[in-house]
């Protein structure tokens, strides 16, 4: 009886502190929201030394606050979401550090294809954004299935970025955008001209929208804000071609320690900076 | 009689179905009222919560120009001993319109040359410091050779090495790199398909001058923190400090933003 009598308090107070986040949320709407968020997830270590937590403890711990703050982010409006799980310089930890994380990778995507996962709820599309081959095998499948299981989601959109860094990108994007032209100019003159060894000082094959439309990130719009966490003020390789007008944010909190607070700041900073940040990005 | 009554029947049927539409016109102009009131409720929440924001910014505004104050004047011994040497390249990235305000570039040169920075790169995304370097180098030059021959102690005579870029030497040098990759690596005859690496990337670009060195550290001035399209190939693992509007540039926050940046410990990802 009294469990029960628990149960329902706990569910009213549940319900009375999602009503109140959603009054704040409707508050802010009144503002410019913005359309794209992107994380970089730092500070997991850290947290799980200070709380004196077993190893990967921390990852499991960040992974607890990257669900609110998604359901958060979805909730007030924001539709595509990006978190930088895996750099290609983290493969360079200890193995059993890079196991550790690749096995609660697994597990997880392997729990976003269940059907009452957070993507199933809000309808969201997963992306798995960064050169996959670099992945462990049975990872890079379960990545696989899981984009072609949430392919008819349209509502938001969750960009993983995973075996990613900026400059890979760029380069894999040149090598496309090279690959497309050397296919497409083969028969032509140009390569006849190339092989005689003339200079030939002519308009560059490749333009500016080849090399964005092979970008890992052309799915999605640019961000409006970048947050990293544990207070770091570097991007360490991550959309650094796509932030040209977005606001950096790094508030001090480590990763598991994020919430609702540090994301209403941000946007609040956001709106405060968007009339500027506008004019930026309809400059050419 | 019959007859009257259908009449009748249908005079009443029409000026019942205007009476209806013309209350169903009533309500939702009420209903319209309540939702613009409703509106304007969280309207006025949504401004009061922003003043409440702007008030915070205004007190920390005053608190940074006391400590900038309390900095320049020697007061913290930390700040008196800073090691300079663990900025190796230091990158200013200028909002255009107030990169227009060139005696204030000139001035925050001459700090970051007395402060003992020898390596700067100065970054505006529409090219208008692109139009004043000359200006600038002719300034500081005129500045080192007076101060030389004065010998004041203001100073550090040594030069300071000025590099000026724009959004130019970002995207658009990246596409060139490429289609210098594409002439090297694909349209040479060669039958195999390359694998291009970053070394491919970085060597494309400094064969066409755009292979600056990566910056240690950002100072950005402008409305907010945003590297408004910095070369994206070199800023990989570059601290960014926001410093706010050019023209309320402080000494002392200079000071405190270097000083922080020689605390930093990076992984690089490991």
């Amino acid at each position: 009886m009294d469990g029960k009598r628990n149960t329902i308090l706990f569910k009213l107070f549940g319900s009375s502190i999602s009503y109140m986040r959603r009054c704040l949320f409707s508050v802010l709407s009144v503002g410019p929201v913005p359309n794209h968020l992107a994380f970089i997830l730092d500070g997991n270590r850290r947290y799980a030394k200070k709380w004196n937590l077993g190893e990967g403890m921390g990852y499991r711990a960040g992974f607890l606050s990257l669900m609110s703050l998604i359901k958060y982010c979805y909730e007030l409006g924001v539709k595509y979401v990006s978190i930088y799980a895996f750099s290609i310089d983290n493969f360079r930890r200890r193995p059993e550090e890079v196991q550790c994380v690749m096995d609660l990778m697994l597990e997880k995507i392997e729990g976003l294809l269940k059907e009452e996962s957070l993507v199933n709820q809000y309808g969201v599309r997963v992306y798995f954004i960064g050169n996959l081959k670099l992945l462990h095998e049975p990872v890079r499948l379960a990545a696989e299935r899981a984009m072609k299981a949430t392919s008819n989601n349209n509502n938001s959109i969750l960009l993983i970025c995973v075996a990613y860094t900026s400059t890979d990108e760029i380069v894999h994007a040149a090598q496309e955008s090279c690959e497309d032209k050397w296919a497409t100019t083969q028969s032509s003159a140009n390569i006849k001209d190339s092989q005689d060894g003339e200079e030939k000082d002519t308009d560059d094959v490749i333009k500016l929208s080849d090399i964005e439309s092979h970008m890992y990130m052309r799915v999605a719009p640019d961000p409006d804000i970048l947050v990293r966490t544990s207070g770091e003020t570097r991007l360490s390789n991550f959309l650094l071609w796509q932030t040209s007008n977005c606001l950096l944010y790094s508030p001090k909190a480590l990763w598991p320690e994020i919430g609702l607070r540090h994301l209403v700041w941000g946007v609040l900073n956001f709106q405060r900076a968007h009339p500027y940040l506008e004019r930026g990005r309809k400059q050419p | 009689m019959l007859e009257l009554d259908f009449v009748r029947l249908v005079m009443f049927l029409r000026w019942l179905e205007s009476a209806i539409l013309d209350l169903g016109d009533e309500m939702h102009k009420f209903y319209a009222r309540i939702c613009s009131t409703g509106d304007l409720g969280l309207r006025l929440l949504w401004h009061i919560i922003h003043l409440f924001v702007s008030i915070w910014y205004f007190v920390v505004g005053l608190m940074n120009t006391l400590e900038s104050f309390l900095i320049s004047s020697g007061l913290f011994k930390r700040y008196r001993d800073l090691d300079i040497s663990k900025v190796k390249y230091l990158a200013v990235v200028i909002d255009s319109e107030e990169a227009l305000q060139t005696l204030n570039v000139l001035q925050l040169l001459r700090w970051l040359a007395a402060i003992g920075l020898r390596n700067v790169c100065l970054y505006d995304k529409e090219g208008v410091l692109k139009i004043s370097q000359e200006a600038l180098k002719l300034w500081l030059k005129s500045e080192r050779m007076s101060n030389e021959t004065t010998g004041g102690p203001l100073l550090d005579p040594k030069n300071i090495s000025l590099e000026v870029i724009s959004f130019s030497d970002g995207k658009h040098a990246v596409t060139k790199a490429a289609n210098v990759l594409l002439k090297k690596h694909y349209l040479n005859g060669n039958t195999e398909k390359p694998n291009l690496t970053e070394s491919d990337m970085a060597e494309a670009l400094g064969k066409i001058g755009h292979g600056g060195a990566e910056p240690d550290l950002m100072l950005i001035y402008g409305p907010a923190r945003c590297h408004l399209g910095f070369p994206a190939w070199r800023i990989r693992y570059t601290e960014m400090v926001h410093m706010g509007p050019l023209k309320s540039m402080k000494f002392g926050a200079l000071m405190k933003a270097i000083h922080r940046y020689t605390m930093v410990h990076q992984n690089y990802g490991t």
